[in-house]
């Protein structure tokens, strides 16, 4: 029977479609779990050591290093971590909002901003968007490894080092829930001080060896643990909201599919309905 | 029960240990040291090596780490390592192999040899060793 034929055609398209994105939301799943778990195994070395820097931003050292020092801003940098592949719903783009949001924010203000773009997505975006992208990295992959990291966040720290931006900024996606991710802006350089009370007083550390070379290698790794650690909740985020988009476009593809379904039969009734009359209409004819 | 002051050693992959010590003796880069309750804030890189703690009753646990830094405050001990593992999980087999492994690489050095490199290597062999040998001690 001739009727309806691009309806079935179309009802078997989006089948098709609905497999495919039923699928990658199983593999977000079982790769957001893992995520998850290297996100929190990572968590209480980033938090120790945020909590070890920010005692010592309270201290009085007697080595004022330069990442201690509040400078007038002329120029910003900027790390921006996103997802190398797409189809994980509005996490990159509500990313890239704020970040445009805050550029704009340095912009008025007179200062120029500086991006290093990690992952494909920011790389193409500040490509179209323009912005004075320094360093980029893509395909980290899954398990983003500290390693690959170093170089791009070592040409931001070498540009504080040497003046060129006073303040350094990372953007991520923070993970709350699987449901849930917030875009992120945490301010590395120079270091903020935490608001307990207890260490108000003057005092310092009994520093070994040199101050000077104990406080190079701790920020610097700071720096680095904190990026990575971003990184790593990109991914978990990555995932989960890869697999909340997947859930609901093959939601989606079921519910077009369930109304074709339902035009079509409507079609097949009425052309049923209408042959049954033609033969009635030719048999009182006869 | 003597006082205690609370410490935390974690690595970049885990947290290792939190709780309650009466004493921490870590291989600092001035040499070892041992942290008390109520010691002075201190700063300190550490070398590869072992870092002893004696828990709150007096039982004590070691620990392997791989270079890192040590934050003392007043009630408050944080170990910061590059890697950390319970002196129990040490291989000392792996140990001298890689101990073995980094000192040949020293003796035979050719033209591209990176130096500090194998120094390091070396040194963290023999720190695992010594975590080893430090713990059959206590047994």
């Amino acid at each position: 029977m001739a009727v309806g034929k691009e309806i079935r055609n179309q009802i078997s398209s989006i089948k098709s479609t609905q497999k495919i994105t039923s699928a990658m939301e199983m593999v977000a799943a079982s790769k957001m779990r893992k995520a998850q778990d290297r996100m929190s195994l990572g968590k209480p070395y980033a938090e120790k050591i945020r909590s070890v820097v920010s005692h010592l931003a309270n201290a009085t050292p007697e080595y004022n290093h330069l990442y201690l020092q509040e400078r007038e801003i002329k120029r910003v940098g900027y790390i921006v971590i996103s997802t190398d592949r797409g189809l994980c719903g509005g996490l990159n783009v509500n990313l890239f909002k704020k970040t445009v949001k805050e550029m704009k924010h340095w912009h008025d203000q007179g200062a120029e901003v500086d991006i290093c773009a990690v992952g494909q997505k920011a790389i193409s975006f500040f490509k179209s968007y323009g912005g004075n992208v320094v360093a980029a990295l893509s395909h980290l992959g899954d398990e983003p490894s500290a390693h690959e990291l170093i170089g791009s966040v070592k040409v931001m720290l070498d540009a504080y080092d040497e003046g060129k931006i006073d303040r350094l900024f990372v953007v991520y996606n923070q993970f709350l829930n699987t449901m849930t991710q917030k875009p992120e802006i945490a301010q590395l350089l120079p270091l903020q001080a935490a608001d307990e009370d207890d260490l108000k007083h003057h005092w310092d550390y009994i520093y070994e060896p040199e101050a000077k070379d104990l406080l190079d290698g701790l920020l610097t790794r700071y720096v680095e643990s904190q990026v990575y650690q971003g990184v790593v909740e990109n991914v978990a985020c990555e995932q989960a909201a890869r697999m909340i988009a997947m859930k609901s476009a093959t939601d989606n593809a079921g519910e077009i599919i369930n109304e074709l379904q339902l035009v079509y039969n409507k079609a097949r009734q009425a052309a049923i309905t209408q042959e049954i009359s033609e033969i009635v209409g030719g048999a009182a004819a006869v | 029960m003597g006082i205690s002051v609370h410490c935390d050693i974690v690595s970049a992959e885990q947290s290792i240990f939190s709780g309650l010590v009466e004493l921490v003796v870590a291989a600092g880069a001035l040499g070892d040291l041992g942290i008390a309750p109520g010691h002075a804030p201190l700063m300190t890189k550490l070398n590869p090596g072992p870092v002893r703690v004696i828990k709150q009753g007096g039982e004590e646990e070691i620990f392997f780490v791989s270079g890192g830094y040590l934050e003392v405050q007043p009630n408050l001990v944080t170990v910061l390592s590059d890697s950390a593992q319970r002196a129990d999980d040490v291989d000392e087999a792996a140990a001298l192999e890689a101990k073995k492994e980094a000192e040949r690489a020293l003796a035979n050095q050719s033209g591209d040899f990176d130096y500090s490199r194998a120094a390091a290597q070396l040194a963290e062999a023999s720190a695992r060793l010594r975590v080893v040998q430090q713990l059959r001690k206590k047994h």
